[in-house]
C-alpha cells in the first residue's frame, strides 16, 4: 500500500511524457484502421460500457453509497438523446446537454432516500428503481415519447463531410471522444478535493461530519455526478445501437454494470476501463466455450477473476506497477 | 504511475482488438462445401423456453447434412445467445453478419430483439427469414423487402375471426376487446381489414391495459352495446376474467379468443371449462397430445425425426412442432436454390413459395409466400370448447389479402 501514497514519482522528462501521450492517442485510434467494422461497434460498445461503470464507480467505488440501479440512469439517457433524435430530428450532439440535465436531476433527485437508507436498503432502493424503469416507459402516459413496447428508432450520426469515416468509425471516435472527456473531468474531480471528501465519506461518516463536511449535500451530489456520466454512457449507447427499447433496460443492465465495477476494480478510475471490457467480450467468451450453458461458464469465469483478483483488474495493474518500481528502486540503489 | 497503467490498459486493448480478417467471397456466406446461416434466440434469460426451437432446427440442419446437404453443400448453422437483449441481438447480429460471415438469417427469435435488427438487415440487404414472432410487422415488402416473417401474425387471426363471423351472421354486431399495446391493436387491424367501411357501424371497442385489475366493466360496457359476436384480444389472465364474466352477467355473444390464450391449464380451468363451452379459438398446428394425428403420416414422420435426432426432448413442448414447420420451409427454399445461394437469390426463393404442405400443419394449412405477400401461413382453422377440451370444426379459413 504505501507505494500508492506516494502521489508524485520520479519525475518524468517532458518528452517522455510527451511521447507517451502520442503513443497512447495512436493506439486509441489504432482499431479505425485496423478493426473491420463489427470488431469496431463491439469496441465501441466495451467503451460505452466502461463509461457507464465509471459512473457506478463514484458513487459506489468513492462514495460506498452501494447502488444497483444504475441501469435505470442509462436508461434515461438513452431516452433523453434517443427521444429528441427520434421525434424532433435533432443532433446527437445536441441531445448530449440535455440527457446530462434530466439525468443529473434524476439521480440528484435519487439522492435523497439515499441520505436515510445505507448499505443493503439502499441497494434495494435502487434495485426497485431498476426494476421499475422498463414498466414506467411502456406507461400509456408517456408512450407517444418513448415509443412504449416497440421502442424508438434514431440514426447514427453521420461523420462531417471532411472526415472520411464510416458511420461507425465515426461513432467509435465520437464514443472517445466523450468518454475521454468524462474520465478527463472525473479524474480530475476525484484526484483533489472532492475525491478526498467522498472517501472520507465513504471510510468514516462520522469523522467526515466532525471535519465539517455536509454529508447530505456531497451524497446528493456523489448521486447526480454519477447518474450524468452513466447516463452520457446510455445516449452514446442509443446513438450507436440505433434503437431503444424498454426491453433494453431491465435489471440485468444494473447488475452488469455492478459486475463491471467490482471486476475491473472498486474505486478505481481505470478499472472502470476493464470493467468494461470484460462485460463485454467475457459474454461473448463464454458463449464460445459452451452453447448450452454459457451462464455457468460465465459464473466461473467471474468467480475465478473474483478468487485470482479478489482487488479486481486495476488492483493487479496497481500491483505488478508497484512491484516494478519496488525492483527499480533496488537497482538504482 | 498513471502513465504506465495507461500503456498496460491500452497494449490490452489492443491484443483483444487482433484482427481477423477472412476474404471475401462471391456470394456471402457460401463455399463449394458450406453454407453458413446465423440465428439469434434467447438461450438464456426470460425467454429460454423457446430455445429448444434452435434445438430442433439445429437436428433438422443436421439431417440435411446426413442426407447429403443441398447443392453438394452442408449446411452451417450458428445460433448465438441474445438473452432476449435487443442491444445484444444487434450485437450478436452483426457479429453473424460481418465476422461470421453468414449468407442470411433465419429464424430469430422476438419481437423487441428483431425490431432492434430490422433496419440494419435491410440496409444491409441480408435475408431475414422466417422469424420467430407473431407480430404482424414483418409483412412489409414494400419497405423491409429483406424481412419475412412465418407464423399466422394477430392481425390474420383477428381477420379469421371476422370472416367467420361475416359468414355465419353477416349483420352481426361485433364487440371488439383489445389491449392498448402493440399486441392488441394488430387485433383492431385485422377487424379493419375485412370489414373496411362497414367497421364504424359493425363494430364497437373497448380497451383495456395490461396492468388493469379486472375487465369486468369492458365486460359490460361492450354488454350494453347490444353486440351480438365478441372478440378478444386479451392476455390469460384477462381471458379467463372474460370467459367468467360473459357468462356470469348472461350474455351470450359468438366468443372468439386469441389463441396465446387458450391455454387449458392457464385460462379454460380458472374460467371454470363449464362457462367456456362455445368458446372459438383458432390455430395452424397439429396438436401432437391430439389423438387424431396418432396415425397420421406427418406426424410420424416428426416423431421419427425427433426420437433420431433429438432423443430424450420432451415431446408434449409444442415448440418442437413449430420448430419442424419453420425449418421445412427452410429446407424448401435452399432446394429451390438450386445451386445459386446468392442473398438475392435467396430471398427471391423465400418470397416465392409455391403452396405446400407441411408435416406439422393441419391439413389444408399450406406454406406459402408471393412476392407481394409475406404472411407465410395466412390461414388457421377454427376450434370451439366443448367443456372439456378443443374441437376443430369448419374448413380451414384464409386472412385477408391486404
Amino acid at each position: 500500500m504505501s507505494a500508492i501514497s506516494i502521489t508524485t514519482p520520479i519525475a518524468m522528462p517532458a518528452w517522455k511524457r510527451g511521447a507517451l501521450i502520442i503513443g497512447g492517442l495512436a493506439l486509441l485510434l489504432a482499431p479505425l484502421w485496423l478493426l473491420e467494422s463489427f470488431q469496431l461497434f463491439q469496441l465501441t460498445m466495451a467503451v460505452i460500457m466502461g463509461l457507464a461503470v465509471l459512473g457506478l464507480n463514484i458513487v459506489t467505488g468513492y462514495n460506498g453509497q452501494i447502488s444497483l440501479g444504475h441501469g435505470a440512469f442509462f436508461a434515461v439517457g438513452a431516452y433523453a438523446t434517443a427521444i429528441p433524435m427520434s421525434l424532433l430530428d435533432w443532433s446527437f450532439w445536441a441531445t448530449l446537454p440535455i440527457s446530462a440535465v434530466v439525468c443529473g436531476a434524476v439521480g440528484w433527485g435519487v439522492g435523497f432516500p439515499a441520505l436515510r437508507l445505507g448499505g443493503l436498503y439502499l441497494a434495494l432502493t435502487t434495485f426497485s428503481l431498476a426494476v421499475a424503469v422498463p414498466q414506467i416507459l411502456k406507461h400509456k402516459s408517456v408512450d407517444a415519447w418513448t415509443g412504449g413496447v416497440q421502442g424508438l428508432f434514431l440514426l447514427k450520426p453521420e461523420a462531417p463531410a471532411w472526415l472520411p469515416l464510416s458511420p461507425d468509425q465515426y461513432m467509435y471516435v465520437v464514443a472517445l471522444i466523450v468518454a475521454g472527456a468524462c474520465y478527463l473531468l472525473v479524474w480530475n474531480l476525484l484526484r483533489g478535493r472532492m475525491g478526498r471528501a467522498l472517501m472520507a465519506v465513504r471510510d468514516n461518516p462520522t469523522a467526515a461530519e466532525a471535519m465539517g463536511m455536509d454529508l447530505a449535500t456531497l451524497k446528493t451530489r456523489a448521486f447526480a455526478v454519477s447518474a450524468v456520466i452513466t447516463g452520457m454512457a446510455g445516449s452514446l449507447a442509443a446513438a450507436v445501437v440505433e434503437f431503444v427499447a424498454p426491453d433494453s433496460f431491465t435489471f440485468m443492465v444494473s447488475i452488469t454494470l455492478f459486475v463491471g465495477m467490482v471486476v475491473g476494480g472498486v474505486a478505481s478510475i481505470m478499472g472502470s476501463v476493464f470493467g468494461g471490457l470484460f462485460v463485454l467480450f467475457v459474454p461473448n467468451i463464454a458463449e464460445a466455450i459452451s452453447r448450452s450453458a454459457p451462464g455457468i461458464i460465465y459464473g466461473i469465469i467471474l468467480i475465478a477473476f473474483l478468487f485470482v483478483l479478489p482487488d479486481g483488474v486495476a488492483g493487479l495493474v496497481r500491483r505488478i506497477t508497484a512491484r516494478l518500481r519496488r525492483t527499480k528502486g533496488r537497482e538504482k540503489s | 504511475m498513471s502513465t504506465t497503467r495507461r500503456t498496460i490498459l491500452i497494449a490490452s486493448g489492443a491484443t483483444l482488438a487482433t484482427p481477423n480478417i477472412a476474404p471475401a467471397q462471391e456470394a456471402p456466406g457460401v463455399t463449394a462445401t458450406e453454407i453458413r446461416i446465423g440465428s439469434t434466440n434467447s438461450l438464456s434469460g426470460p425467454a429460454s423456453a423457446y430455445s429448444v426451437i434452435s434445438t430442433c432446427l439445429t437436428a433438422m440442419f443436421r439431417r440435411l447434412n446426413d442426407e447429403g446437404g443441398v447443392g453438394g453443400r452442408r449446411v452451417n448453422f450458428t445460433v448465438y445467445d441474445d438473452a432476449y437483449q435487443p442491444p445484444r441481438t444487434l450485437e450478436q447480429t452483426r457479429r453473424l453478419v460481418e465476422q461470421d460471415r453468414v449468407a442470411f438469417l433465419f429464424n430469430q427469435l422476438g419481437t423487441p430483439t428483431n425490431n432492434a435488427v430490422h433496419r440494419y438487415v435491410n440496409q444491409r440487404r441480408v435475408p431475414h427469414l422466417f422469424l420467430a414472432t407473431g407480430a404482424d410487422k414483418w409483412a412489409n415488402p414494400r419497405e423491409f423487402p429483406w424481412t419475412i416473417g412465418w407464423q399466422p401474425s394477430y392481425r390474420v387471426e383477428a381477420q379469421i375471426y371476422t370472416k367467420h363471423i361475416l359468414e355465419t351472421r353477416p349483420n352481426a354486431k361485433i364487440a371488439l376487446l383489445y389491449q392498448n399495446d402493440d399486441f392488441g391493436r394488430d387485433y383492431l387491424h385485422g377487424v379493419r381489414d375485412v370489414l373496411g367501411p362497414r367497421f364504424d357501424s359493425m363494430v364497437r371497442t373497448a380497451t383495456n391495459e395490461a396492468t388493469d385489475p379486472t375487465i369486468d366493466s369492458q365486460i359490460v360496457q361492450l354488454q350494453a352495446t347490444g353486440s351480438d359476436a365478441l372478440i378478444c384480444g386479451v392476455i390469460p389472465r384477462f381471458a379467463a376474467q372474460a370467459i367468467r364474466r360473459v357468462h356470469d352477467i348472461g350474455w351470450r355473444p359468438m366468443m372468439f379468443m386469441t389463441n396465446v390464450s387458450v391455454s387449458v391449464g392457464a385460462v379454460m380451468q380458472p374460467a371454470g371449462p363449464e362457462r367456456g363451452v362455445g368458446l372459438i379459438t383458432s390455430d395452424y398446428r397439429k396438436d401432437q397430445s391430439d389423438p387424431a394425428w396418432a396415425n397420421d403420416a406427418g406426424m410420424t414422420e416428426w416423431r421419427g425425426f425427433m426420437q433420431r435426432y433429438l432423443a430424450g426432448a420432451d415431446l408434449s413442448d409444442n415448440n418442437f412442432t413449430y420448430a419442424y414447420g419453420a425449418g421445412t420451409t427452410m429446407i424448401q427454399v435452399l432446394r429451390q436454390c438450386s445451386n445459386d445461394f446468392s442473398r438475392e437469390n435467396v430471398m427471391r426463393q423465400a418470397t416465392n413459395i409455391a403452396p405446400m404442405d407441411v408435416a406439422t400443419l393441419l391439413p389444408g394449412i399450406q406454406v406459402q409466400a408471393q412476392p407481394t405477400n409475406f404472411n407465410v401461413i395466412r390461414q388457421m382453422q377454427l376450434q370451439r370448447w366443448d367443456g372439456r377440451s378443443w374441437v376443430r370444426f369448419g374448413n380451414v379459413i384464409e386472412g385477408a389479402n391486404v
